[in-house]
């Protein structure tokens, strides 16, 4: 059962099968393309703490946003004979503005997200599996639950999984909008029935989760990354960031916006933002001049052609007063506006509020309030000053869930380096008074 | 087959809740370790039936689901592709969001709206089209954006508009 060597395989494991955006959804064409060899390998020949121990020394970190290490939070659930039931589910809610690649993955090869789901649920010993999946997404679930169908009758999944006793059923559920089923803990409320606010932590879901017992909650393009760990070993996946970042593995990275090429591109983790957006997006279109770029989401700050240097990585960029959150760039260009684009980003932020919470619920609109008299031209001469008060009583700490946090990283950081453009929409006293 | 009246609504049209649907809804259940997490399955099972969630229908699917009308209703009304008023026979659904921000979708919503003549969580007169705006669909790198029921229609130009819509009778 070992590897041929295959160097594309080896370089972007994530997506190298891919050919045209062909699907794979036929399960002996996907295991002609060495599909499910990490179940073969792993299960039952590894014990569930040496899968563990593979990912947590591949250091593999969550590619949902916040880049939690996945070997870290399996390790929180508890393990043993008398641990009861557990539950893993696959966070395939993909509302994130900007963000793109869980689809791709899901839609041309759902068996890899499958093969990681099984591997993640074998190390934590879960009975279920969930896959959360935004309803929009069609194709998505179809090719998903065919691809479930079809491991179900090969024995992948079901009862007495490869002779190892041990069982796990997989489903998908289809989301009914909402941005903020994203969130983890909101994601598991909605999974459960209830409407989708988040919930206190602590407890985390890894102790209190699903039906309130141990529960992992995992990213698309994390999930789909186990295969390879367990195929070819953690000291391979670390190298596969080539020396560009002290993390390891590839990015699915992305743009979008008015590049001449926006897209999907598997590279190594740590590349630049200028690699991204002038050599695969092909750079700005022409005429037009890079302004700002929000770094992986509507939930990142801004940065600037400055910072285009910084390796994609989550400490880096985090370094940088932003976040790479899920990777995918969007560029702004030099004749857009500032205050329109941060006003559009509130509006988004406002209307997904889950409500359950005074200073985002009634905030956010407020800020969506100003914002558009800024744009107008008449914002009053406080208006600055109470947007920027907004950014902190909105800030972490200060809300129930990181929702209001993130809706503040685009504002803070466009007041910090395109300050000038939201003056410009401050009514002339004269003008202020005419309006008051 | 269930007959419901809702005591609690005397002016809920009585519902009678199909046999298939009843089953589809069973069958959801079966996915869970407990029965309410069928909620969101359940409203869409109906939904697809009817275009909408029709007033009657919270009773029996509650009772199915083991919660309480009021309990169903609240997980109806919290989810923004559930609908609790009737639609047009087409759901425009357009991506407001940043990077389709970033692409000028507002040319080609206001296409949109001038070719049905009506505004954002609107339906025409003769029930063909509601028009409502949606998150980002992820499909950023072909912005603008917009989905007509299942269907995701994407770089699209104000131009191409009439003739898409038009398509959807
Ligand atoms: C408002 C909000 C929305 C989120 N949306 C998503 C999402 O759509 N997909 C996702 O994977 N994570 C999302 N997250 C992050 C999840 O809460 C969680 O951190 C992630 O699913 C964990 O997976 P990972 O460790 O594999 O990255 C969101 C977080 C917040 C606060
Ligand atoms: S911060 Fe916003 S989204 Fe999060 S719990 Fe509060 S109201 Fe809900
Ligand atoms: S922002 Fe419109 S598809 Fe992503």
């Amino acid at each position: 059962m070992s590897l041929p060597s295959n160097n594309l395989g080896e370089i972007k494991p994530l997506t190298y099968r891919i050919v045209d955006n062909k699907p794979i959804v036929d399960i002996n064409e996907y295991e002609a393309l060495d599909g499910y060899l990490s179940v073969r390998k792993a299960i039952p020949a590894m014990s569930p703490a040496d899968v563990q121990a593979a990912v947590k020394d591949a250091n593999l970190r969550g590619r949902g946003g916040a880049g939690f290490p996945a070997g870290i939070k399996w390790g929180l659930i508890p393990m043993g004979p008398d641990a009861g039931a557990k539950y893993l589910v696959c966070n395939a809610d993909e509302m994130e503005p900007g963000t793109f690649k869980d689809r791709l993955l899901m839609e041309c090869l759902p068996h890899q997200l499958v093969e990681g789901m099984i591997i993640a649920a074998y190390a934590i010993q879960a009975k279920r599996a969930y896959i959360f999946l935004r309803g929009e997404y069609v194709l998505a679930a179809k090719h998903l639950n065919e691809a479930i169908e079809q491991a179900n009758a090969k024995g992948y999944l079901g009862e007495n999984i490869l002779g190892s006793g041990w069982s796990l059923d997989m489903h998908v559920h289809t989301g009914a909008g909402r941005y903020i089923c994203g969130e983890e803990t909101a994601l598991i409320n909605s999974l459960e029935g209830r409407r989708a606010n988040p919930r206190a932590k602590p407890p985390f879901p890894q102790i209190a989760g699903l039906w309130g017992r141990p529960t992992i909650v995992n990213n698309v393009e994390t999930l789909s990354n186990l295969s390879h760990v367990i195929n070819r070993g953690a000291e391979w996946f670390k190298g596969l960031s080539q020396g560009k970042s002290p993390d390891g593995g590839t990015k699915i990275y992305g743009a979008s916006g008015k590049v001449k090429n926006p897209g999907l591109w598997e590279l190594p983790i740590g590349t630049t933002a200028r690699e991204i957006i002038y050599e695969h997006a092909g750079g700005m279109r022409d005429g037009l001049e890079l302004k700002a770029w929000l770094p992986g989401g509507a939930s990142t700050d801004f940065l600037t052609p400055d910072h285009l240097d910084l390796a994609m990585d989550f400490d880096t960029i985090m370094k940088a007063g932003s976040r790479m959150g899920t990777g995918l760039v969007m560029v702004v260009d030099h004749t857009q506006s500032m205050v329109s684009a941060v006003r559009n980003l509130e509006q988004f932020f406002a209307r997904e509020s889950c409500g359950w919470c005074t200073p985002c619920r009634d905030g956010l609109p407020w800020s969506v309030k100003m914002l558009l008299a800024i744009e107008r031209g008449e914002g009053k001469p406080e208006y600055l000053d109470i947007l920027q008060q907004l950014t902190r009583q909105l800030g972490p700490g200060k809300t129930f869930c990181a929702h209001a946090p993130g809706a503040m990283e685009p504002l803070q950081s466009a007041l910090k380096y395109f300050r000038s453009e939201f003056e410009q929409g401050i009514a002339a006293p004269a003008t202020a008074a005419a309006i008051a | 087959m269930i007959i419901c009246t809702d005591s609690n609504r005397p002016n809920v049209e009585p519902y009678i809740l199909a046999d298939e649907d009843r089953a589809e809804i069973e069958h959801h259940i079966h996915h869970y370790d407990d029965a309410r997490a069928a909620s969101i399955d359940a409203l869409k099972v109906i939904q697809r039936r009817h275009g909408w969630v029709p007033d009657g229908a919270i009773q029996p699917v509650a009772d199915l689901l083991g919660i309480s009308a009021p309990d169903l209703e609240g997980v109806a009304t919290f989810y923004s592709l559930i609908f609790r008023r009737p639609v047009g026979r087409n759901v425009i659904k357009v991506c407001d969001s940043i990077a389709c921000h970033l692409m000028d979708f507002e040319v080609v919503q206001d296409a949109i709206i001038k070719h049905i003549n009506v505004g954002l969580g609107e339906t025409t007169a003769d029930e063909r089209y509601t028009l409502l705006p949606i998150c980002c669909l992820g499909t950023c790198d072909k912005a603008p954006a917009i989905m007509i029921n299942d269907d995701t229609h994407t770089n699209l130009t104000p131009e191409q508009i009439p003739a898409l819509l038009e398509k959807y009778v």
